[in-house]
């Protein structure tokens, strides 16, 4: 048990210093490693929670699929890092102080709040006996919510065709006529 | 076992540092990044109150909120590269095409 403890203020440092990172650095590069590593310490977090599925499809889409359209974008376009100007302090302080703000009112709810909700049936001995987490989570995924998932993937889809229709280039040709094509 | 207040005033912190970061950013690749940083809050706290409730439903919103991510992530970058080729600039001071 402190293991668990020691585990998670370790990963939960490490998440909370590399976002700080983000803040911080200057180069867009290093806010983009520095998030990495955040994501990395969510997934052990999520090793921690005993979610181990929800860990796994965290690397492969943050860490992965995420992380790899975000390093390229970024080698495309490039973005002068914002120095600030002269004259000009470097975080806005109004924005941190209403930020520190918000943070402290969600932990006043956080530490005024009572949770009881109902418990559900999906304890950890559960799970062991019918065949695990992630064949749960398949079954509630495919049954109870089967409608929104089919809705998640018409959003794939129209986000697809998104992808790939905004960043090609075209141009609007005029013709002589009055009317234009695309090229 | 961590008390759960632990897990969500992990998430309050990061959610804060995200919120702060689209507040202060000029730079709209951080912003972008840092939208995801948010999201990843949340889904921890989803998660912790699962877990801690004996539920699924926390971890199914958790792949959809994953989803919507990704979503997110491949129309944005893509609007990211095209006001690039268009304007040769993406300083989010300069970006007022919709203002009136």
């Amino acid at each position: 048990m402190t293991v668990h403890i020691l585990l998670f203020y370790f990963f939960a440092f490490i998440a909370v210093a590399s976002a700080i990172g983000v803040i911080t650095l200057r180069n867009t590069i290093h806010c983009a490693v520095s998030l990495l590593l955040t994501f990395f310490c969510v997934a052990a977090l999520f090793v921690l929670l005993e979610a181990e599925f929800l860990a796994a499809v965290q690397l492969y889409i943050y860490a992965g699929a995420i992380m790899v359209l975000v390093v390229f974008v970024i080698m495309l376009v490039n973005v002068r890092e914002d120095l600030p100007q002269p004259g000009q302090i470097p975080l806005n302080a109004v924005a941190v102080f209403v930020g520190i703000g918000i943070f402290f009112f969600l932990m006043f709810v956080i530490m005024a709040g009572d949770f009881s909700p109902p418990r559900g049936i999906y304890t950890a001995a559960y799970q062991a006996a019918n065949g695990g987490q992630t064949k749960l989570i398949g079954k509630v995924l495919y049954t109870e919510y089967l409608f929104p998932f089919e809705i998640a993937s018409v959003l794939l889809l129209v986000a697809m065709i998104g992808g790939i229709i905004l960043p090609t280039r075209r141009r609007f040709r005029r013709n002589g006529k009055g009317k234009g094509e695309m090229v | 076992m961590i008390p759960l207040t632990y897990y969500l005033g992990l998430g309050a912190a990061l959610f804060t540092i995200g919120l702060i970061v689209v507040l202060t950013r000029r730079n709209i690749l951080v912003i972008f990044m840092s939208i995801e940083l948010m999201l990843n809050a949340v889904n921890i706290n989803f998660v912790a109150f699962s877990r801690y409730f004996d539920h699924l439903q926390g971890d199914i919103i958790a792949i959809f909120v994953i989803t919507v991510a990704a979503a997110e992530a491949a129309v944005g970058w893509g609007i990211v590269v095209s006001i690039f080729r268009n304007r040769g600039d993406v300083d989010i001071e300069n970006i007022n095409l919709l203002k009136w």
